[in-house]
Parts: structure tokens; sequence; C-alpha cells
């Protein structure tokens, strides 16, 4: 599973290691400098013996020996900076290049989520909710960006640190070094206990945080119910609720977190202090000098920080684990597969559902459905909610993939299974009830498949889907931002957009699902009257429960609980006195009307 | 300098005033975290002064004689230090807590009273990132970050103190070398912040990506520009890689830089105070603990700096959170109606008159701001009470904006609104919504219950009344339908149901309020004929002695009503019952014919 995450990691690894690489250098470097100023305390201004490691020995010597250096102060402050200019060069090194692999990683991780999901089937996304995917690929992508840039080369580095600095000090004094090396796992396990229970008081946070958001969300969202039912007193005290909830749990986090930090400063101050104490005991008997007694409390005040930080980066990793799966969830499920082969007829002939039966969830949604849409011809399909004529349009476009066994749908003979799957969907112009704009401009969005560029064109069929007025009437005109930034469209307007959009491709094929249902009657029959002209020569295939929208086609298909019930031409199925009657007679009010 | 003149008196603190009345609460735990803040730095910065005393009472005599006296008083400071920090904890939290809530109630309140155009030009996102991200930054930032702030200030004043106790001199030394180390990592924060905003910036670019083609996965699928997508991708998430980079060597280049500055430092205490010990004149531990403060000065300087562009960039924050809630009323209860009729949050029902239901526009004209024309142009209408008055028209003729004045979510420009005979005006808006029952085609379920979505109508209601509420508007088949029956959750903003199922619900929720006037705007325009049928009947038995304005695209849902006007572009073009206008044969009739497809 994981195997997905690591593709995206080839190449990056090597910045990795030349990061950790350079972080211990760096490190290394920090460390001599105490040994330098202990130097300089001791051999140079105390002029106690010092034993040397034989390469400072040689250095010394290179410098001009002892004496020289009394002389020139100036020469062991330039060591102490160079220790820190080295120390930094690689601390730089480090960062930039952990930098560098973590965000290429990060980049290929979110273009990879971005266009598996795209191909991933339809009916994955239909199971999966859309804000858990989004989130997915935004806070687990980012929960693990952290790992890798953060704490990742936290716990190398303190591991790196504490093993160094023990080391050293071991070599220059074991009964001290031990003094310090009993701190560390206190340090340790205290820091992992108390983060480990803070983190749970965290999530508690985050999620009282989450209901105040959402409380504040719907709030604003329906602003005009609640205005429309003077209900501003109720919603405040909702709000209070949880505004105060958050703040009760934030303040009592606080003080578990003021525990945590004090003691820990206290145990922190305390190991200081003890390094402190033996370290006078042992100068005063003698064992060390000065300057080792100031290098090891140098080392002991470097290692308490990064050590106390270690708990909370631990227990904050145990997420990560989580959210590296949720990601792999995503990239390991296998997208629409690929059709090598497949053919690419032209899409200009019959449409013939033969016996299609398909099942949704467990749920039949149609049965044994068999009609014809004549090449060239208009069919309308009538149906209510939950009638399964939406999925009529779906299979066609191959968006739900049609099972063996289950009839065929052929276009001009050939079976829809063997056409391309890109090459359908380019010649079947499907238009939903509920399409979806994209955060650009109107022009952007209309032009987005045809990609003509073309202010012409895109006026041209805006008009032909009865938008066009609308749209000069935005102040931007057709540069008019669609989204969050930008303007919010009417249900209505979205779908003429739609329409406008789809038509711009000049499809072989076009499918209405339900795409004027939040229009008026007059636009919607002011659209159909251009669409005779817009779409001459192809297949037309509208899907509505009103009567109006659909009665002029050449033949119409009623739907009923995922049967075909009725098919004719309108006055045919009038004359029938079956569902479609019904349904008309209540959508014309006729005889229902005045007096009711 | 630049002397540009109006900029409406926006200076570099504006709008800090909104924390003013909240401040008064928290004096007390205020005293206690700068209390505890300086006992926390300045026994942190005591610290080097027992290092010396130890190197000279024990390490330089040989003895260690008053090592337990020694232990004991560092033990006492230490203790007070970790104390102290608990204090500071618990107490910059209640700061936080006290601040931040208080903020946020303010916007909410604000937003619950500012009229219902504020939320057509800013969008949710918007003001919900005001109300949540904006406050609690301003909060965190005023705890936590002046705390630290006056913490990092007391630990190097006291840290500077000693020192010049130590010796003034290389005290003096370090001190220069302050206000550079101060500089650099100045200069370096503002390049980081800079970046830091494009970089969020680029993030909601991506966040928003996602969610067009994540929500939009079906309209790419069928138009076939999956590839399109991704590649637009790309170039964002190149950026992104990019700015990352750059943010990454800034910091990358930063700490290195100052903690070189702080060995510098070191290295100068070392020389000039090697040089002093060579003449005799200074001691081993003032030397070592004169190290020890170099070392420690850079972090708080570090910190003091970061502080203070944090409060640059809050400073924004702050102005958005000003501008709302400085943001006008414009439709607002006068001074008269709020002192009889009580305000939003504090209403005094017992001063309230009954509604009767006589809806009258006297020449009303209203204009959306910044739109060119009228949306309504000398409108006049009486509704009696008990009548039902339905609005045909196109898309755009003005009939949602009947509805917004009726409901009183705008004020007309010019002419008056009456109920009853009365300015709306003179009236409070609560006394008004009170006595509506208003369905929207785009019905708003809150998350929660079917039960208690219906119970939003009347708050105090039994189940009883709700189940007979929903009976009355079919909304009960539906509910059985649910798995879990009327306990079912609806969903954020009621996604669970189908659009016609949610306006069901938000009929029998209006049903339930059982008010004198009622506002049906393309009540039922999604659900689906045949029940759309069964409805019909009983909205006309619930309509009855009510008054009501109905708003409808199928002709057939209205033409019951008692009077239909026709309005196009603002103007009401014709009016009657149904049979008169079809009789006349105008733009009425013409309609008609469209939906029946004659």
């Amino acid at each position: 599973m994981r195997a997905h995450l690591l593709v995206h990691m080839r190449g990056c690894w090597r910045r990795f290691a030349v990061a950790v690489a350079a972080a211990g250098a760096s490190l290394l470097a920090g460390f001599l400098m105490p040994q330098v100023v202990g130097f300089t305390v001791d051999a140079v201004l105390g002029g106690a013996d010092r034993a040397l490691p034989a390469a400072a020995e040689r250095l010394v010597s290179a410098l001009g020996g002892m004496s020289r250096l009394r002389e020139h102060l100036i020469i062991c402050a330039v060591g102490v900076a160079a220790c820190a200019a080295l120390s930094g060069a690689f601390n730089y090194i480090s960062r930039t290049q952990l930098a560098r692999g973590t965000e290429r990683f990060i980049e290929r991780l979110r273009d990879a989520l971005f266009s598996h999901a795209q191909l991933l089937p339809l009916e994955w996304h239909m199971r999966n909710q859309t804000g858990d995917i989004i989130q997915r690929c935004t806070s687990d992508v980012e929960t693990a960006r952290r790992f890798v840039s953060e704490q990742f080369i936290e716990v190398v580095r303190t591991a790196i640190l504490v093993v160094a600095a023990l080391a050293i000090m071991f070599s220059m004094n074991t009964a001290m070094a031990s003094v310090v090396a009993a701190f560390i796992p206190i340090i340790l396990f205290y820091s992992l206990f108390f983060s480990a229970r803070v983190s749970r008081e965290f999530r508690s946070c985050d999620e009282a945080e989450g209901e105040l958001m959402s409380t504040v969300q719907e709030n604003l969202t329906g602003v005009r119910v609640v205005r429309a039912f003077g209900r501003e007193r109720h919603e405040l005290a909702r709000f209070d609720e949880k505004n105060d909830a958050l703040a009760d749990k934030w303040i009592k986090l606080g003080g578990t977190l003021g525990v945590f930090w004090g003691v820990g400063d206290i145990v922190s101050a305390v190991s200081v202090l003890a390094v402190t104490a033996s370290g006078a005991y042992l100068a005063a008997s003698g064992d060390i000098t000065l300057g080792d007694f100031l290098v090891f409390l140098s080392y002991c005040m470097t290692m308490a920080w990064p050590v106390r930080q270690l708990g909370r980066t631990l227990s904050e990793m145990s997420k990560t684990g989580v959210s590296l799966r949720r990601i792999a969830d995503i990239l390991g499920h296998p997208a629409e597969p690929e059709e090598p082969g497949a053919l690419r007829p032209s899409l200009g002939g019959d449409i013939a559902f033969n016996g299609v039966s398909f099942a949704y969830d467990g749920l039949t949604v149609l049965r044994d459905v068999s009609f014809t849409a004549r090449g060239g011809a208009t069919l309308g399909i009538l149906g209510a909610t939950g009638s399964g004529k939406s999925t009529l349009a779906y299979l066609l476009s191959r968006l739900y993939e049609l099972p063996d066994g289950c009839g065929e749908i052929t276009i001009g003979g050939v079976d829809i299974r063997k056409i391309d799957r890109h090459y359908l969907r380019r010649g079947v112009g499907l238009i939903l009830q509920e399409p979806a704009l994209f955060s650009k401009t109107i022009f952007e969005n209309i032009d987005i498949a045809a990609c003509t560029g073309d202010i012409g064109a895109v006026r041209e069929r805006a008009r032909q889907a009865a938008v066009d007025s609308d749209i000069m009437e935005f102040a931007d005109g057709y540069d008019t931002l669609v989204g969050e930034r930008g303007v919010t469209l009417s249900g209505g307007q979205k779908q003429r957009v739609a329409i406008a959009r789809t038509l711009m491709l000049s499809t072989p094929i076009v499918v209405f699902d339900d795409s004027m249902s939040s229009l008026d009657m007059t636009t919607d029959a002011l659209i159909r009257n251009s669409l005779r002209e817009s779409t001459r020569g192809a297949t037309v295939i509208i899907i509505s429960h009103r009567i109006s929208t659909l009665m002029k086609a050449d033949s119409i298909v009623v739907m009923e609980a995922g049967r075909v019930a009725e098919t004719g031409t309108h006055e045919q199925l009038l004359a029938g006195g079956g569902i479609y009657r019904r349904v008309y007679e209540i959508q014309s009010a006729a005889g229902s009307g005045a007096n009711a | 300098m630049s002397g540009r003149p109006g900029r409406g008196g926006a200076h570099a603190l504006s709008g800090w005033h909104i924390l003013r009345p909240h401040l008064g609460k928290i004096k007390k735990n205020i005293a206690i975290v700068v209390a505890a803040m300086l006992v926390s730095s300045l026994s942190e910065a005591a610290y080097p002064l027992f290092t010396r005393y130890a190197v000279r009472e024990f390490i330089e005599k040989g003895s260690v004689s008053g090592m337990g006296a020694y232990i004991a008083a560092c033990a006492s400071v230490i203790t007070a230090g970790g104390v102290a920090v608990i204090f500071w904890s618990l107490h910059s939290i209640v700061v936080e807590m006290r601040i931040g809530p208080a903020l946020k109630r303010d916007c909410f309140v604000r937003l619950q009273m500012l009229p219902v155009q504020y939320y057509s030009s800013n969008s949710v996102g918007y003001l919900l990132a005001r109300v949540m991200s904006d406050t609690d930054r301003i909060s965190g930032l005023i705890a936590w970050g002046l705390s630290h702030a006056l913490w990092s200030l007391c630990y190097i004043i006291g840290s500077l103190a000693f020192m010049f106790m130590l010796n003034a001199r290389l005290a003096l030394l370090l001190a220069a070398a302050l206000p550079i180390a101060a500089v650099t990592v100045w200069l370096f924060q503002r390049k980081i912040i800079a970046v830091n905003r494009r970089i969020r910036h680029i993030n909601s670019r991506i966040s928003g990506a996602y969610n067009d083609s994540i929500t939009g996965v079906k309209t790419s699928k069928s138009l076939v520009i999956e590839q399109r997508n991704s590649a637009e991708f790309k170039e964002i998430t190149a950026e992104m890689y990019r700015q990352s980079v750059r943010l990454s060597t800034l910091r990358a280049m930063l700490i290195p830089a100052v903690s070189f500055l702080g060995s510098l430092a070191v290295g100068a205490v070392l020389y000039r105070g090697g040089a002093l010990r060579q003449a005799g004149l200074l001691e081993f531990q003032v030397l070592s603990a004169l190290v020890q403060y170099a070392v420690g000065i850079v972090e708080p300087v570090m910190q003091m700096s970061g502080i203070i562009t944090d409060f640059v960039s809050a400073q924004a924050c702050v102005e958005r959170v000003a501008a709302l809630l400085g943001e006008p009323l414009t439709v607002t209860d006068s001074p008269q109606a709020a002192a009889k009729y009580g305000g939003i949050f504090d209403p005094k029902p017992e001063g309230w008159e009954p509604i009767e239901g006589r809806v009258t526009f006297d020449h009303v004209y209203f204009k959306y701001p910044g739109a060119a024309g009228y949306a309504l142009e000398d409108f006049s209408l009486d509704i009696p009470a008990g009548a039902t008055v339905a609005i045909v028209g196109e898309t755009g003729a003005g009939k949602s904006t009947v509805v917004n004045l009726a409901c009183r979510f705008y004020d007309p420009e010019r002419g008056r609104v009456l109920i009853d005979g009365r300015d709306c005006r003179e009236r409070s808006q609560l006394w008004l919504h009170s006595s509506l029952g208003y369905v929207l085609q785009d019905p708003h379920l809150f998350s929660g219950t079917v039960m208690e979505n219906i119970r939003y109508g009347r708050l105090g209601a039994s189940d009883e009344d709700v189940v007979s509420a929903a009976r009355l508007a079919c909304a009960d088949a539906v509910a059985l339908r649910l798995e879990d029956g009327y306990a079912t959750q609806v969903g954020e903003g009621g996604d669970m149901l189908s659009t016609g199922e949610k306006q069901l619900m938000s009929f029998a929720r209006a049903v339930l309020a059982d008010p004198p006037i009622f506002i049906l705007d393309e009540a039922t325009s999604s659900v689906d004929t045949e029940t759309e049928a069964l409805i019909q009947n009983a909205i006309s038995n619930i309509l009855r002695g009510r008054t009501s304005i109905v708003i409808a695209h199928r002709l057939s849902t209205i033409s019951g009503a008692d009077m239909i006007i026709v309005l196009e572009g603002g103007k009401i073009i014709e009016r009657g019952t149904h049979s008169e206008l079809l009789e006349m044969g105008g733009k009425y009739s013409e309609l008609y014919n469209d939906s029946i497809g004659k």
C-alpha cells in the first residue's frame, strides 16, 4: 500500500541523505565551539594542562603554540566564530536540501492525487464523501509534509545530538556524564507521557472548534431562514453554547499545558543544577577543570530543549500513519482502465438500449430497458425522481459501466463498451441537472472543453442558451469570475452556462439530463427553439420530468420505477391515457384550474 | 511621508478599539500574567549568576562548604520560575479565551443584525474566516504574543542588568551587538512574511482546485477535460514548490545567521574578556557567566522580532474584524420601535400588536446596490388580510424583490411597505418575522434531525405538533421513508435529502410556525409532479384565511390565487384572476400556453 507513496519519493532520497548528513555535521561543528571555549579558558588563560587530541595538538602548534595563542586571543575568538560558521553552513545545507526533497515529494503527491482522483470511476466518487476526499488531499497531505520536513529530521537530529554529546561527555568525565545521562530518559518519558495526554485534549478542542465552525457556517448560509423565522436569539444561544464549550475546553487544556511546561522547566533546570553542583563538587576536588565544567554545562543546556521537544514530536508523529494510509487509499484504488485497441466509430447512428438492467449499491435501478433513439432525431425521456432516467445518461456516456450480461447499449450498431471511453464522452455532450462550474471566468468556463479562445463563438453559444443577456448584466461581463471568490450564479444561470459549454463542442449526441429544471417556462421554450438550430444533425436526448420540455420530441419514452412504461409521440401517448396523460393533466392544470 | 489624503484616518494602529469592551473582565488575569512573566524571565536570567557563584565559591576555592545552602537557593529560584510558568499559562489561556470568544460573539451578533444584502456581497467563506480565524489570531497574539514579548524583553533587560553588574565594559560590548541582531532578524522576517502570504494564497488555490475537480468530477469526465485540469493544477503546485523552497531557504539562512551573530558575541567576550583576564582584571567566573549571557540572549531577540512581525501582520486581521463590527446596519429598527418592541435578542412580545395580515406596497421603488436600473419601479399592491396573491414573471422580473421587501430583508428606496396599514419601519423586524412563514426554492435545513428541523418553525412545539404539521405539508411520508424516521440526521445543510424532500421539510417547518402571512417562493419547484398534485390541495387548505404571496414557475400551482400579478422589468403589467387574465389574452395567457405546450 505504501508503495503508492514511495514512488513519489523517487529522486528525493539523495536530498534526504544529504540533509541528514549535513545535520549531523552541523551538530558536530556546534559541539566544537564549547570545546574551544573550554580550551581557551583552561589552557590558554588558566595555564592548566589539558589533554588534547592529537589533531588539536597539531593545530595548536601550527597556530604557533600556546604562548602565541595567549598573546593573540583573537585567534581563539576567531576559532569560536569559525565553528559557528561551519555549523551554520551545514545547517543551511541540511535545511535547504530537506526542503527541496520534501517539497518535490509533496508536489508530486498533490499532482498524483489530483489526476488520479479525476480518473477514478464515478461510482467511487459517489461512494465517498466529497468533504472527506478533499480533506485527504489537503490536510492529510499537510500532515505528511510536516512529517517529512519537520518531525522526521527533528528526531534524527535529536538522536545524533544526544548520542554525540554523551559520547564526548563520557570521554571527558564518566561521573559527570552519568549525571547528565540519567536525566535524559526522565525528561523524555515525562514529555512523551504529557504529550500523549495533551494530544487527547487537543483533539477534543479541535472537535469543539469544528462544531462551532459548522454552527456559524450554517447560521451564515441559512441567514434568510434565520431572519424569516426571527430566530436570531435562538441562534445566538446555540452559538454561545458551542463558543463557551470551546473556551472551557481550551482553558482546561491551558491548565494541563501550564503544568506540563512549568514542571518541564523545573526538571530541565534541575538537571542543569545537578550538573552545576556535581561539577562544582568534582572541580573542587580537582577531578575536572574549570573549562571542562563549562563544557558540560553548555552541552547539558544544549540538549535539554530538543529532548523535551522530542516527546512532543513523537506523539504528533503517531497521526502521520493514519494520514498516509488515507492518502494511499485514494492512490491505491484502480482508475478507469486503459483501453488499448478500442474503437472510434462514427457516433451519428441510432442509439439503442437493448434489454439493459442495472443495479447500483445492490439496488436495481433499471430493469430490462429497451428503446432506440434514431440518429439525428430527438428522443424525450419522461420520468419522476428515482425512475432511473439519469442512470440512462450515465450509462450512455460510460460514467457508469454496464456489466456484461446486463444487456447492451449500441451506437450505430457498435457496443459502447468497445468504444474508447474518452472518445465516447467527447461525442456525447452530457448536460447535467446540477452542472459544476469552475473557479474561472464565465468565458473560460464556456470555452473550457472547446478551447477556441474565440469570444464571438462563445457569445453565439451563450445566446443560443439564453444566458448572454444575464452575463452582460454582470459588471465584468464574460470576464466575471465564478465561484467562491467571484459571483454566485443561480441554479438556472449555471444550467444555461453548462448548455452553452456543451453546445461549443458541436457533439454528434447531446443529452439534457434534466438540465432545464431550474428555468422558467419561457426561457425553457426559448432555448428549445434555438436548439433546433444549434444541434442540427445531432441526436438529442432530453430527459425531464416536465412535459412541456420534451413534448416536441420525435419520440418519447416514459420511465417508471426503472422500466419503460410507455413509448410513442406526444399525441400517441396523450391518446393512450396512461402515466403520460396523467402527468400532462396535472402539469397543465387542466380542470384543477381557477375554481380550486 | 506619503501624505496621501483620504485614507479615512486609517493609521498604523486603527481597529484595536474592538478590544476595549473586553479588557475590563481580564484585568486581573493580565496582571497575573505580567507578574508571572517577570518572575519567570528574571529567574531564568539569574541562572548564570548561580553558575558564577559556584565557580567562585566552590571550584576556585576548592571547597564544598555551603553547597547545601547553595543548592537550596538554586532550587527555590528554579521552583519559583516553574510555578510562574504554570500561572502564566493558566492565565494567558484565560486571557485568550475571554478575548477570542468575546470577539467571535461580537461578530456573530453583528452578523445577525446586518442586512441580508450584506450576505450577497460577502461570501460565507469570507465571513467565516473573519469570525473564526481572524479573531483567533488576534486573541492568540494578545494572550501569548504579548506575554512572550514581555518575557523576552524582561529577559534581555535582566540579562543586560546582570551583565552590567558583572562587568560594565563587556556588557556594553554585547549590548552594542543586540541592535545588529535585531535588525538582521527583522529584515529576514519581513521577507519571510511576504513569501508566507504568497504561500497561503497558493494553498487556498490548491484547496479550491481540489474542491472544483472533486465536486465537479462528473462534469469533468463528461467534458473529457481531466488532462487539462491536471495540467493547470500542475502549474499551481509547481509555483507552490518554488515559493516553499524560497521560504525554507530564507528560514535556513535566518537561523544560522542569528546563531552566528551569537557566537560572534561569544568570541568577542572571549577576546576582550580574555585580554582583561590576562591583565588580571576579570575573574574566570565572570567570564563564564558573560559567555552564558551572550549565548542566552540570542533566542529572546529572535522571539521579540518574530512577535513584532506577527503584530504587523495581525493588524490586517484587526482591521477586517473592526470593519465587520463597524459595518452600518442599513435595515434596522428605529429607536422608537426598538424601545416598544424590543430588539432581536431582547424582544418585548407583551407590547406586540396582533397581526391581521394586510400587506400593502405603496409606490415602492427599489434598486439593488450597484445595479443600474430599478428592480421594482413605482410598485403598488394591496393584499387584503387573508388573500392569496400570486406573482408571475420571467427570471429577473422582480418577483424575488417583492418577497425581499415583504420580509423586510431590504427597505425600499422610495415609497412604503405597510403591514396592517402601518409602515414596516414603525415596527421591529422581529415582530414582522414572527408573523411570517417563508419557504424558499433553495430550502435551507440545519444539521440535526428531521424533527429538530421542522421544530425550528415553533421552538416549543411538541413531537405531535411537529408530526401533524409534517402531515399537512405532505412531508410525513418522506420522513417515514427515511432510515430513522423523524430521528434521521439530515446532514450539513440537509444534504442527505433531495431538493424536493428538503422543500417539503421546509414547508412543514413554516406550517408549524402557523403564521398569519405566508410567503412561498418557488416552494415546491423540485417536488415531483405527482407529489406536487397532492400538496396542492394541502396548500390551499393551509393558506385559507392567511395572507399569502406565492411565486411559482408552474402556473398550475397558482391558478387558484385570489389575484395574479404579472411582473415585467420591475413593473406590474397585468393583474387579475386566472380566468380574467386568460381572457385578457396578454402576457399571462402567453406564459400559460407555453407551459402547457400550446
